[in-house]
């Protein structure tokens, strides 16, 4: 009885485990100041290392913004995206380009999120993380550290 | 000896880290005078640049997009919703401290708001209005 107790707990536990994605301690500077810049430098562990690969291939039109960097950061930056990339299993397929925002993940949990809600200004993009998850920069994503633009659900 | 060579990497290493935004200024000012004799920053031409409507960019028609009508305010990334801190030294002392990094971004913003490089004279007045802005 009390191991099956402690297998449920430990379900319950796991699924909280992967809302927590603090960027490793030796994550490169480059990484914190090149793709921090315009959105959250998002945790590696969003996107597979397929999909990373090409998005650091196309960064002459990133989403129609040129983020270019000089060919050693960007090798910097690729190395670290592909050592700690998700599993392309567990996300789903990204598009093309590769979105975190169209893995399979991704809308799986957000499919409670009203038109409205990603229309606010006050939310703008599915890129801006830290709308509602507040503690976004910090890894945290977890369901529990959701606050909601005031008025929003 | 040897503390002449310390002094002098001291030196070199002060004035890596810790421009000022009058420096910055100056650097981009002495680039301008080779190309216009007598040039001058003015703060009021980088507050003209800065809220000057380029719209060649529907989601950045201005600086004034993501950075707000003051430069003291914070902003928000016009596409990507992430907040921007004050580009006014005035409002925040980190903003133009780190040469590199403020070429770096008039490289990208200017290319994607005004469409082309920015020149030394437009960098010059525009740091000077952002370092005198209150």
């Amino acid at each position: 009885m009390k191991r099956l107790a402690l297998i449920a707990l430990l379900g319950f536990a796991l699924p909280a485990f992967a809302d927590r994605m603090p960027l490793p301690a030796n994550t490169p500077a480059s990484f914190k100041t090149e793709c921090g810049g315009c959105h959250l430098a998002y945790p590696p562990a969003l996107l597979a290392a397929k999909d990373w690969q090409r998005t650091m291939a196309g960064l002459k039109d990133h989403f129609g913004t040129d983020a270019t960097v000089d060919a050693k950061t960007g090798q910097e930056i690729a190395a670290f995206l592909e050592r700690n990339a998700g599993n392309p299993e567990k996300l789903g397929g990204a598009g093309e380009p590769p979105r975190i925002t169209q893995t399979a993940r991704f809308v799986r949990k957000h499919r409670e999120v009203s038109a409205k809600t990603w229309s606010d200004p006050r939310v703008k993009s599915k890129a801006n993380c830290e709308a509602c998850h507040r503690g976004a920069a910090n890894g945290s994503f977890s369901e529990h550290e959701i606050t909601m633009p005031q008025g929003l659900r | 000896m040897r503390t002449l060579a310390t002094l002098s990497l001291l030196l070199i290493s002060v004035a890596a880290h810790a421009e000022t935004a009058q420096q910055i200024r100056q650097i981009y000012a002495t680039e301008a005078a080779t190309q216009q004799a007598g040039f001058t920053p003015s703060a009021k031409r980088g507050e003209t640049l800065f809220r000057q409507r380029f719209a060649l960019n529907d989601k950045m028609p201005a600086c004034t997009s993501c950075h707000t009508d003051s430069p003291l305010n914070a902003g928000q990334h016009a596409v990507t919703g992430k907040s921007v801190k004050p580009l006014a030294v005035a409002a925040n002392a980190e903003r133009f401290a780190d040469p590199a990094k403020v070429e770096k971004w008039f490289g990208r913003n200017c290319k994607e708001v005004v469409g082309r490089a920015c020149t030394p004279a437009e960098k010059a007045d525009f740091v000077a209005y952002m370092s005198e802005v209150r």
